[in-house]
């Protein structure tokens, strides 16, 4: 098995993760991409979403909501505006949070639905990846399903 | 003289008193440390920011033309100052004196012809600026110290932002009380807008990335970010230094207690002796009168 790349996930409140891993795949601004020890240096975007790693082969899955990811001599740092890992995920919060921005984006009405949409793309990451580490069963809300 | 009940009640309030303020700097010590801490982890994050920062601005050759937070006025005539104070008082004269430097900052600005509008952060600076000031108070936000999270510093640095660039300020200024030490916090000016890109290591610029999407774009992206940044850490100093300056007050206070206890004390000592000596005294003159 090649070497291994240490992944650092820095957000303003705390590090959320310093493990040597096996892989990386993150959601950049332009899709999802992997990354494997000894990957040249590089700098990439990060849209809201999914992010991965593989250590001795277990994956965790972990939400990042956007910021920026470097690649440097085997070490690669996401600082993210807030990430969590799967289990760490308040999932009432974010469904509360969907609720929310559902409702606000149906007003239509007087609100910034730039914002709104960011809360909802923010939260459905969220419930997806709980989903993806096997957390909750179904993403489905309960108002859409009407 | 006062009787010696009154001394004695004067003694137990000022002990009362030395108990809270004694209490008081205990709990600004604990919460300094703890946010000294959280100012600690910050640090990681935001130094690795500048540097991503400064290693595309050098890269990408960035001008003032592509990136209007960059671009200094040529001439200024607007001037946002973004004012940080205290919740609570009872830290000596911690928001006098950021209150004193901004009446200073907007005389001098006043002198050079300069408008100022004000955003004012932590209850006791805005109840003065809306009391004294408050046509030039655009902004106020109360109840934070301690509970201001990114996100609320996010929305505060667009809002910035955006009166920078559409004009309604030609700079953006942030005042602040810089933690020099326990026992020194000093109030600081320092500008926000434009942004005044740092220099950049030699070595770093030498590697070869791949970016996606190209540098500048990064760039663009991320370089509002570092408003966030630097209003987050000067918003934790500013409490680290609110909480280190009601700590010195406190060990002030708790002192003078301490020393008003002890003339107190021996003002009440005094007064007994006094009374016991009077009282033997009549006994000794009652006894001499029944010999004679």
């Amino acid at each position: 098995m090649a070497g291994k790349i240490l992944l650092e996930v820095i957000t303003p409140d705390r590090l959320v993760v310093r493990e040597e891993v096996d892989m990386v795949v993150a959601t950049g601004i332009e899709g999802e991409f992997g990354v494997l020890p000894n990957h040249a240096p590089l700098l990439c975007l990060l849209q809201i979403g999914e992010g991965r790693y593989k250590k001795d082969g277990k994956t965790e899955y972990m939400a990042i909501i956007g910021g920026v990811v470097e690649v440097f001599e085997n070490k690669m740092t996401i600082l993210a505006d807030a990430a969590e890992l799967a289990r760490e995920i308040d999932l009432k919060r974010a469904m509360e949070a969907r609720e929310r921005a559902i409702k606000r984006l149906r007003q239509r009405e007087k609100i910034d639905v730039a914002r709104a949409e960011a809360a909802l793309r923010r939260a459905m990451v969220r419930l997806k990846v709980a989903q993806r580490a096997g957390l909750i069963e179904s993403i489905l809300p309960e108002s859409i399903s009407e | 003289m006062p009787g010696l009940r009154d001394i004695k009640r004067k003694i137990v309030a000022v002990k009362k008193t030395q108990q809270i303020t004694r209490a008081m700097n205990m709990v600004a010590a604990a919460k300094l440390r703890s946010v000294q801490a959280r100012m600690e982890g910050f640090r990681v994050y935001a130094d690795k920011y500048k540097e991503l920062i400064s290693h595309l601005s050098m890269v990408g050759g960035v001008s003032g033309d592509s990136f209007p937070l960059l671009q200094k006025r040529e001439e200024i005539k607007k001037i946002h100052l973004v004012v940080l104070t205290a919740d609570r008082g009872l830290c000596g004269a911690f928001n006098t004196n950021l209150i004193n430097k901004t009446e200073k900052f907007i005389a001098e600005a006043k002198e050079k012809g300069q408008e100022v509008s004000l955003t004012v952060l932590g209850r006791r600076g805005v109840s003065y600026f809306k009391r004294y000031r408050a046509d030039l108070v655009k902004n106020t936000y109360e109840d934070i110290v301690g509970k201001f999270d990114y996100a609320f510093v996010s929305r505060m640095a667009r809002e910035l932002v955006t009166s920078f660039l559409t004009g309604e300020a030609d700079e953006v200024a942030l005042l602040y009380a810089h933690f020099g030490s326990v026992l020194r916090q000093i109030p600081t000016v320092e500008p926000l807008l434009p942004i005044v890109p740092q220099g950049v290591s030699e070595e770093a610029s030498k590697v070869e990335y791949i970016y996606e999407p190209k540098a500048t774009e990064i760039l663009r992206e991320i370089l509002p970010k570092s408003i966030n940044i630097q209003l987050y850490s000067r918003l934790l100093e500013n409490e680290v230094s609110e909480h280190a300056a009601r700590m010195t007050a406190m060990d002030n206070a708790t002192n003078n207690c301490k020393e008003m206890i002890t003339q107190l004390t021996l003002i009440f000592n005094k007064a007994r002796q006094a009374s016991i000596t009077k009282e033997l005294m009549d006994i000794v003159g009652g006894a001499e009168a029944l010999k004679g």
